[in-house]
């Protein structure tokens, strides 16, 4: 009698549980929601229609970030033809930073895109890492600390824009290798990063993220015709630091276009909120309703061997 | 203030950066009075200073052009028509006067936060050459290339990786500038 009690006890306190951490929950995923970048966040907003393919950004972070010396000069222009695995260059951990040529046919010119870590708002790569190797900073930069990173490269998989790469090279200090926006250096003390200070035609311009938003609305307004009326990053993945105008549309130039505008995060959040729910509470929940279902047969079958010994 | 043009010199070895000093003779702003040359020398770092013919580009732009609506012309710019279509004369002309060296520190980025203010998005001194400058190039067939204009220094092969700084084992193909062919 007393077990039989005290079973039932443990499931229902077992089902308040569930219930409530749901409830709890549910309540903090959605506060998250809500978040809409830190409101001193910079941002930088990549002109398309400025680029002239130069490197000067390439060259400039690569000095910065003290990266290994790349395969060819930062003013060998043959490495827009390279191509491998169908794709143009992509950053590697030896370049945080990559400018491609894009051929558009609609335009008599070839179009350069600087691409980088877009420095979320929301940023997946940090909501991945499960020993939160990832820092979102007030300034907005996305820094990486290596010395709790466990190596697991989910935010390898994680990012929608394929930025963060591997330090397969070292064999005893490997480390995820992405651009950090300059934080130790420069953002932090309130510099552009290297590569927006190094930019001679200033196709990236450097300011607070809402600054940014009214110098991208401005030029579209200003010169009708000139770009694509949308500032790619602005709500893209949830919002990123690094946004883009372009006089083409953004698929042309090698950005993925049919990303979220809310964080990839909300996809997600629901099911793994629940996962150390289900994982501690179910196994005891379902075995209590296992052992009420076979209480009967038991309770029945104990009866019948007392009467058949009677 | 207006700098006559004996004072350039001096102006260059006070480390001003330069700019296409317009020196005024009297009241009306005259052809004449422009420098002959002027020498570019704010990126001497990685690249050596530009020598900027100005009697060569009268023939080739309007004043306005790049001076915008500084010198009594009436801009070229139709948008900048807008407030200053009837701008006289400024009393400063040069580039650097109104487009800064360093656009992107603490202090700049305050000013071009205000909400009122239209030109939030003015150039920087390096942007604002190569914006307007390389523009008119392309479409005019002026040299483009990074260093048709200026050629890099010592420690711009360095930050490059290119020259005698340039990687090892690298095997130089023929250089075909993209950004030069931009406009072909």
């Amino acid at each position: 009698m007393n077990t039989q009690l005290s079973r039932r006890s443990f499931i229902r306190g077992g089902l308040a549980g569930t219930v409530a951490a749901a409830v709890l929950k549910d309540k903090k995923a959605s506060a998250a929601h809500n978040f809409e970048g830190y409101p001193d966040a910079m941002g930088v907003v990549v002109d398309l229609t400025r680029c002239v393919g130069c490197r000067s950004c390439e060259a400039a972070c690569n000095k910065e970030q003290r990266l290994p010396e790349p395969a060819e000069p930062f003013d060998d222009f043959s490495v827009f033809d390279y191509m491998e695995h169908g794709q143009k260059r992509r950053t590697d951990e030896a370049h945080y930073t990559v400018v491609n040529r894009y051929d558009v046919p609609a335009i008599d010119h070839p179009l350069f895109r600087k691409i980088q870590c877009f420095h979320c708002n929301e940023p997946t790569c940090l909501t991945s890492c499960f020993v939160n190797a990832y820092t979102k900073t007030p300034e907005g930069a996305v820094i990486y600390n290596p010395k709790v990173c466990v190596g697991c490269r989910t935010c390898l998989v994680a990012c929608p824009f394929y930025i963060p790469t591997f330090k397969y090279s070292s064999a005893f200090s490997p480390r995820v290798m992405k651009c950090i926006f300059c934080y130790d250096t420069r953002l932090k003390k309130g510099k552009p990063p290297a590569c927006v200070e190094a930019c001679p035609q200033e196709a990236l311009t450097f300011g607070k993220r809402t600054d940014m938003l009214r110098v991208a609305r401005q030029r579209i307004r200003e010169t009708p015709g000139k770009y694509i009326d949308h500032i790619y990053g602005e709500h893209e993945a949830g919002g990123t630091s690094w946004m883009y105008l372009s006089p083409v549309p953004f698929g042309e130039v090698g950005l993925d276009t049919d990303l979220p505008n809310e964080p990839i995060l909300n996809y997600v959040k629901g099911f793994l909120s629940f996962v150390p729910v289900v994982l501690t509470l179910w196994p005891a929940l379902f075995a209590g309703f296992h052992l009420l279902a076979t209480r009967k047969n038991r309770v029945e079958q104990s009866h019948n061997d007392a009467n058949r010994e009677g | 203030m207006r700098f006559e043009r004996k004072l350039l010199p001096a102006v260059r070895a006070m480390g001003l950066g330069l700019l296409l000093l317009i020196p005024a003779g009297g009241l009306a702003m005259d052809v004449d009075d422009a420098p002959a040359a002027v020498v570019i020398d704010f990126l001497q770092n990685l690249y050596e200073p530009v020598h900027f013919d100005h009697t060569m580009h009268l023939d080739m732009a309007t004043c306005s052009h790049c001076h915008h609506h500084t010198i009594g012309t009436g801009p070229a710019n139709p948008l900048c028509a807008r407030c200053h279509a009837g701008a006289g004369e400024g009393d400063i002309v040069a580039c650097s006067d109104c487009h800064d060296a360093q656009p992107f520190t603490v202090e700049n980025l305050k000013k071009t936060a205000e909400p009122k203010l239209f030109h939030i998005d003015k150039p920087g001194l390096m942007a604002a050459f190569h914006i307007n400058c390389r523009g008119c190039h392309e479409e005019a067939g002026g040299p483009t290339g990074c260093q048709d204009c200026h050629k890099m220094t010592e420690a711009g092969e360095k930050r490059f990786n290119t020259g005698k700084y340039a990687p090892s084992g690298y095997k130089a193909v023929p250089k075909h500038h993209d950004a030069e062919k931009k406009h072909e």
